[in-house]
This record gives C-alpha cells, sequence and structure tokens, in this order.
C-alpha cells in the first residue's frame, strides 16, 4: 500500500514546510480567482484581468528599482492601470478592448525602460526574469500578511456590491433603469479585480494569475449559470488544478531531462485547461 | 544603423496594415495573444536547438488556430486567455529545460533592432510580402465583416473562416517581427498607431493609410531617440504610441465639440435626466 502511495506522492510532500506554504498559498488564490473569475468571464473582461497581470511587469520592476518590495509596486501599478483603462473608456466592448490594449502598451514601453536600468544600473541580470516568471517557491514571509490582507479586501469589496454587480454583468441596461450607477459598480469591481490580480502574481506568478482567473470560471459556467453554484464550482476547479500541479511538480523532481523539476506553472496551466475542456464537453453531451 | 532604419520600416508598415484590422474588430487580446505565445515557440527551438524562426511561426499558428478553435462555443477573450496561459506554461517548460536565461528572455520580449544582421533582412521581406498579399486578398470581406458582422454573413462570407484567416495574418506578422523587435514592440504598434489613426480619418482607407504612416513614424522616431539617448527603442515605441493615441482622443473631442457648437443640437439622447432610465419605478 505504500509503495502504491509512494509512486504518487514522492516522500517527504506532506512534510516539507515548503509545500505546506504553496498549498496554503494557492488554496487562497483559488478561493479569490474562483469568485473574482466568474464575474470576468460574465462580464467579457477576460483581457483587462490578463493585462494587470502583465503589467505587473512594470510595476514589479520599478519597485525592484527602487529597492523596495515588489508587493508595492503590483499593487501601485494594479490600481493606476485599472483607473487609466477607466479613464479612457470602458462603455462599449471594443472600446473597453482598446483601452486595455493602450494602457498594456503604455506598461510595457516603461517596463522596457525599468528592466533596461534594473540590469544596467543595479547590476541585478536576474530581475527580468524574477519579474516576469515569479514563482510559488519564492515567496517570501513579510509579504504573506500583505497578500492576506489584499486578499481580504478585495472579497469584502465584491460581498458590498455583490448585487448590483451581478446585475450590471448581467444586463447593464436593466441594472441602470433599477437605478444602479453602472459605471461606479463597474470602477470598483475593476478595483477589486486589480488588487486580486496583484497578490496572485506575487503569489503564484503572472502566468498562473490569469489561468486561475479565467479557465476555472469558464469551465463552471458551461456547468452552471447560477451564480453560487458557478463560483463554488470555479473555485473547486482552481483549488483541485492547483493542489494537483504542485502534487506533480514535487514528483517531477527525478524527470527527464534536467532533473531539477518541471515548472508548477506548466502543471496547473495544463490541468485547468483538462477541467474546462471536460466541463465544456460534458455541457455538449446536454 | 542602416540594417535597424530598414527592418524597422517593414515591420512598421505590416504592423499598422495588420493593426488597422486589430483596432477595427477588435481583436486586441488575439494581437496579444499570438505573439506572447509564440515566445513559447522560440524557447522550445531553443531547447531542441533548431531554428528560432520555425518555432516562433508554428506556435504563432499553434496560438491562432486555438483561439479560433476555442473561440467557436465559448467567449473569444476566454478562448484567447486559455490559449495563452497553455502557451505560456508550455513556454514556461521548455525554459525550464535550457540553460538560456535572462538575456534571451529580454530579447524576446523587447527585441534586439539595433542589432538586426543582414541574414535576417530576406526572411523578414519575404514574410511580408506574403503577410500584404494575404491582407490585400481579404481586404473587402474584413472590412466589410468588421464593420457590420450581420451584412458580412447575409453576403455570405463565412465568418468562421474569416476569422481563421485573419488570425492566420496576425501569426505571419508575429513571425517576421518577433525576432527582430520582440513580443511586446509588435503589440505596442499594432495598437497605438491605428487607434489614433482611426480618430483623425473619416474612411477606412485613408484610415488604413495613416496608420501606416503614424507606425512607420513611430518607430524611427523611437530608434533615432533610443541611438541618441542610450535607451531601449521598446520604451520610447511603447510611451510613442500611448502619447499618439492620446494625441488623437484629443483631436476627436475637439473637433466633436466644435462640429456640436456650430449645429447647435440639443443634447438629449437618453441621458441621466431621460424619465426612463431615472430609476424612479419598477424597485423591488
Amino acid at each position: 500500500m505504500s509503495s502504491v502511495l509512494h509512486a504518487i506522492v514522492e516522500p517527504g510532500f506532506f512534510g516539507s514546510a515548503q509545500v505546506h506554504a504553496a498549498l496554503a498559498i494557492t488554496g487562497a488564490a483559488a478561493l479569490l480567482c474562483g469568485v473574482i473569475g466568474v464575474f470576468t468571464v460574465v462580464r467579457g473582461q477576460s483581457f483587462a484581468g490578463h493585462a494587470l497581470s502583465d503589467i505587473n511587469a512594470t510595476g514589479g520592476s520599478a519597485a525592484f528599482l527602487a529597492g523596495i518590495s515588489p508587493v508595492w509596486g503590483y499593487v501601485a501599478i494594479s490600481v493606476a492601470a485599472a483607473g487609466a483603462m477607466e479613464a479612457i473608456g470602458i462603455d462599449r466592448r471594443r472600446g473597453r478592448d482598446i483601452a486595455t490594449g493602450i494602457v498594456l502598451v503604455v506598461g510595457f514601453g516603461l517596463a522596457a525602460l525599468f528592466l533596461f536600468w534594473d540590469t544596467t544600473l543595479s547590476g541585478a541580470s536576474n530581475a527580468t526574469n524574477e519579474v516576469l516568471f515569479g514563482s510559488i517557491w519564492t515567496l517570501s514571509p513579510g509579504t504573506v500578511p500583505i497578500v492576506i490582507a489584499l486578499g481580504a479586501g478585495a472579497i469584502t469589496l465584491l460581498a458590498v456590491i455583490y448585487r448590483p454587480l451581478l446585475l450590471s454583468s448581467v444586463s447593464s441596461e436593466l441594472a441602470a433603469a433599477r437605478g444602479v450607477s453602472v459605471r461606479i459598480v463597474g470602477a470598483l469591481y475593476l478595483l477589486a479585480l486589480a488588487a486580486a490580480v496583484a497578490l496572485t502574481c506575487v503569489a503564484i506568478g503572472a502566468i498562473l494569475s490569469t489561468g486561475l482567473l479565467i479557465g476555472p470560471a469558464a469551465g463552471a459556467l458551461h456547468l452552471s449559470r447560477r451564480p453560487w453554484s458557478a463560483m463554488a464550482s470555479a473555485t473547486a476547479i482552481a483549488l483541485a488544478a492547483s493542489w494537483l500541479g504542485i502534487l506533480l511538480a514535487y514528483d517531477s523532481y527525478y524527470w527527464p531531462p534536467v532533473g531539477n523539476g518541471w515548472p508548477v506553472s506548466f502543471f496547473i496551466v495544463v490541468l485547468v485547461f483538462l477541467f474546462y475542456a471536460g466541463a465544456r464537453i460534458r455541457a455538449a453531451r446536454g | 544603423m542602416v540594417n535597424a532604419w530598414t527592418v524597422g520600416g517593414i515591420v512598421a508598415v505590416i504592423a499598422g496594415l495588420v493593426g488597422f484590422f486589430v483596432v477595427l474588430r477588435g481583436s486586441a487580446f488575439a494581437a496579444h495573444a499570438v505573439p506572447n505565445g509564440s515566445f513559447a515557440g522560440a524557447a522550445g527551438a531553443v531547447w531542441l536547438n533548431i531554428n528560432v524562426l520555425a518555432g516562433l511561426g508554428a506556435f504563432a499558428l499553434l496560438g491562432a488556430a486555438g483561439i479560433g478553435w476555442l473561440g467557436h462555443r465559448d467567449r473569444q477573450d476566454v478562448a484567447t486567455a486559455l490559449t495563452l496561459v497553455l502557451l505560456l506554461g508550455l513556454g514556461a517548460l521548455f525554459l525550464s529545460f535550457t540553460a538560456e536565461s535572462a538575456p534571451a528572455a529580454y530579447s524576446l520580449l523587447f527585441g534586439e533592432i539595433l542589432g538586426v544582421s543582414n541574414n535576417q533582412l530576406v526572411p523578414t521581406l519575404g514574410l511580408a510580402a506574403g503577410c500584404v498579399a494575404l491582407i490585400a486578398f481579404l481586404y473587402r470581406p474584413l472590412l466589410l465583416s468588421s464593420v457590420l458582422s450581420e451584412l458580412g454573413e447575409v453576403r455570405g462570407i463565412p465568418r468562421q473562416a474569416l476569422e481563421l484567416a485573419f488570425l492566420a495574418c496576425i501569426a505571419l506578422a508575429t513571425t517576421m517581427t518577433v525576432p527582430v523587435v520582440g513580443t511586446t514592440l509588435i503589440f505596442s504598434l499594432m495598437i497605438g498607431a491605428p487607434a489614433a489613426a482611426r480618430s483623425f480619418a473619416g474612411t477606412p482607407g485613408r484610415a488604413l493609410v495613416l496608420s501606416v504612416a503614424i507606425a512607420v513614424a513611430i518607430v524611427w522616431l523611437a530608434i533615432a531617440a533610443a541611438y541618441q539617448l542610450d535607451l531601449p527603442v521598446g520604451f520610447f515605441v511603447g510611451v510613442l504610441s500611448g502619447a499618439a493615441y492620446a494625441i488623437g482622443r484629443a483631436w476627436a473631442a475637439w473637433r466633436g465639440s466644435s462640429a456640436r457648437r456650430s449645429a447647435r443640437l440639443p443634447a438629449s439622447d437618453g441621458g441621466p435626466n431621460d424619465p426612463a432610465s431615472a430609476g424612479a419605478f419598477g424597485g423591488s
């Protein structure tokens, strides 16, 4: 029995403090992404969700340059970018696409400059990789309280605006007729999204931030159109994918070709996609 | 330096051309995802020690096909996001297999336009010609279905096939431009210049020409500034693209307000004071 277990779970998995931390962090991120992701998919703002994570490279490289914790760079740039997207105008879906694109373009330009200074002035040749491919395994303990506070803030904000947000996400005309200020609700939602994306980028990296935000929610919405059950299934899918992914990444330490482990983001993204594909096939069968 | 000017010019023409339709169709996310996803192909090519251009091309087409195929039955933006993260996950895997590190990643993201070699000129030109030919071939149906997708379908234009063909255009443009200017720069040019051009020009033809002209101006200005000030080209391209768009918006707003003043039209278009949207009834 134990030999079978060892074939699936390499020895030491449940005893490693690093694994405990990774499981806890991705668990929190999965919960947050499951809830916010459902709104993001229904509102058609996947691009904004992804752009906010990409733009964190700008904030991260600026923070690196200033010598402060990257978390503050991430938070500042995310909120600024969300504000800029809102200001440029997100009234129509197509206009929103361009607004998001332009913000991303300017963000990339600044990132090119900051990363260039990071490598030339401070001699941190690894800054590019660190900022672009943040990793689950390298979260410093000091940032955990900030991450938790941000996540709690985003969830609280969502809970406060839950009903008007739901209504205006499904039909902005109906919401406006009911006296909901669609613009303000949209801006507050974008703020919650920015906070969530900033903290998931810190905790699990930019690739996984988008992967966990969109994939599980899109899959869950194929299974159920009711908001609560969609959020519950999205969270469950995100949790299952990320914990299984961590397990596989841990196991892959002895896999070819290099023998120092496959990246955890690869496993989680593939698992998220498999869950999504499964949900779509199930929905297609009726 | 002459190579940089030439290649920069070619890249800008393609970006202005393809980007015009990107902005018109609202597919900025796809224009971001295809070049970024093709990054995985480059990483894979480095790992397998094959031609980087082949890896880029294969993954750009793979990304385009993935977006088109997944987007058939789901939201386009969701399909794009899923395709992108899947490709990026693969890219992370390939990167972990190779010893290539930070400098290679940086140059693929932001390009090395100042270091373009002579033997990069020919493939770039060839792919550019292919891209222009494809756009010329698709011009009318693409324009029609971008502006009014229902009208396009009435005229018998297959929407799915056209979308795939357009995504292939983006993939082609990506393959030729990423090795010389990087993934972020091509995206900046594809969005900034056409979005600005739309504010200045009234007809599609003029907007298209203007989009190409603005893209070329941005690239050449950026190269000159980068050379003079010894800063990365990507920085200038990003900031100039943003500035071009801001000027375009300001111009459109100014012209719009002056047109309204001269026409003196009453402003009642269902604003907040309209009884229909006041929210005084139907509260429960």
